[in-house]
């Protein structure tokens, strides 16, 4: 019953696939489009590790139909990385520890990512509630705020010096 | 988990929306920023053979000023209300309650429409909008109507809407000069449904007098409940320490919780009582200084 075409813009690209109504947007991800980098934990709206970018603005995919983000764009953690060079948010994260069991991650990061375009150079406080509605069951958060500061301070000084290549 | 099939529709203007609605009734449900209603179905806990996404028709999403009234459209999202400008001028009371509902990442997603129309009295926006004497806009078939919010939560998870009607606007009366507000929320955890919470919102007369006061509590009852006891007894009152103190304790004896994982009726009913308290007392500090709702701006007044 009820099958729909939908067009989404994920990393860029144009993905067009017929799909359910009942489809949700990270079952799409994961099974249609093969991107498991985006992970399924709680599947009850709390713990964010299903957080993708939908239209600029990190959401919950386990939240969202399919259907919902037709003609929308998705970025999602697979499309942080560039031409093989980790992005600033992912260097952050693999200097500074932030991570243990790594489940977390992808949601982190996405939320991290989309804090640091929102906000250049954010203070611990605002690091800390931007990432309150993600999850994470190891680190105790303390070095997650850490890589986010790295990441904004290494972007903060790229802004200075001209780029050199990734350690 | 997956939701029971549905066919979902997302029509392109509120006339086809309303069509759809007037067509599948009881059967379709309105999804707005869906961040109640898809747990809802993914949870099998509701069901509907058809869902009408109001998403994609434009012009619900906003934030105006209109004489003596503050309009906010039905699909205005949460994160929206969150960084108005006029908002926290104006309504901190609002400002306070979008930035502790749910998350930060929910709320880029849910709208204020559908916190009310979702009837569930563990949202926040019904205390903050008793409080703020709003009337809620319901356009149906026959064009719209206002509903006066205490004429709105009809019961649990029931509203005053009709089922071929859809929650368009939101309307607040422009608070006077020396007018305050706030919301505090007892929460186990960022992304829980209040423990207790309680709004507020405050005016002064030019003699330091209480002259109007809305307070309702959030979680404290089948419906949102207001406190109109409390109400009553602060209006020409100094709101001195022990006038708040007997405020919060008539707010308290309001509310009729029930036990659950977040505690016991007693702990519930004195939490609202405390939350009353706190919540009166930077209303009315917001009455006298510039009316701010920033992190900041609540970090000094602690």
């Amino acid at each position: 019953m009820a099958k729909h075409q939908i067009r989404v813009k994920v990393q860029g690209t144009e993905r067009e696939a017929e799909v359910e109504s009942r489809l949700l947007l990270v079952h799409f991800l994961r099974e249609v489009l093969g991107l498991t980098g985006t992970h399924i934990g709680c599947d009850t709206t709390h713990c964010g590790a299903c957080t993708v970018l939908l239209d600029g603005q990190p959401v919950k995919s386990c939240t969202v139909l399919a259907v919902q983000a037709d003609g929308r764009e998705v970025l999602t953690v697979e499309g942080l990385e560039r031409d093989g060079k980790l992005h600033p948010i992912q260097e952050g994260f693999w200097q500074e520890h932030g991570l243990q069991c790594g489940f977390c991650t992808p949601g982190m990061l996405i939320t991290s990512y989309a804090l640091l375009q929102r906000n250049a150079d954010p203070s611990e406080v605002e690091i800390r509630q931007a990432i309150s509605g993600n999850l994470c069951r190891c680190t105790g958060y303390v070095n997650i705020v850490k890589a986010v500061q790295h990441a904004a301070a290494a972007a903060n000084a790229g802004e200075q010096r001209p780029p050199t290549t990734a350690a | 988990m997956i939701p029971a099939a549905f066919d979902y529709h997302a029509p392109g203007t509120l006339d086809e929306a309303l069509a759809l609605l007037a067509e599948h009734r009881d059967d379709a449900k309105v999804l707005s920023g869906g961040q109640s209603l898809l747990p809802l179905l993914k949870l099998r806990l509701g069901s509907a053979g058809h869902l009408i996404d109001i998403g994609r028709i434009p012009g619900l999403e906003y934030i105006k000023e209109e004489g003596e009234t503050l309009a906010i459209g039905g699909r205005t999202r949460e994160v929206e209300l969150e960084r108005s400008e006029l908002i926290r001028a104006k309504l901190p009371l609002l400002a306070d309650t979008a930035a502790v509902i749910a998350d930060p990442l929910v709320r880029n997603l849910a709208t204020v429409g559908g916190n009310l129309a979702h009837g569930d009295p563990a949202n926040d926006h019904p205390a903050a909008m008793l409080a703020l004497r709003a009337e809620v806009v319901a356009t149906g078939p026959r064009g719209a109507r206002t509903i006066p919010i205490d004429e709105f939560f009809v019961g649990l998870f029931t509203t005053a809407l009709d089922a071929g009607e859809i929650l368009t606007e939101i309307r607040i009366p422009q608070p006077p000069p020396r007018s305050g507000g706030a919301y505090e929320k007892l929460e186990r955890k960022v992304g829980d449904f209040a423990t207790a919470a309680a709004a507020v919102q405050i005016t002064l007369g030019a003699g330091g007098k209480v002259v109007a006061a809305g307070i309702a509590l959030t979680n404290a009852g089948p419906t949102p409940v207001r406190a109109v006891e409390a109400e009553r007894y602060l209006v020409g009152k100094q709101p001195s320490a022990e006038v708040i103190v007997e405020a919060a304790r008539l707010a308290g004896a309001a509310a009729s919780p029930s036990a659950d994982r977040r505690g016991q009726v007693e702990y519930k009913r004195e939490m609202s009582r405390v939350l009353t308290a706190r919540a009166l007392r930077r209303a009315i500090q917001r009455t006298t200084r510039a009316a701010r709702a920033t992190p900041a701006a609540r970090a000094e007044e602690q």
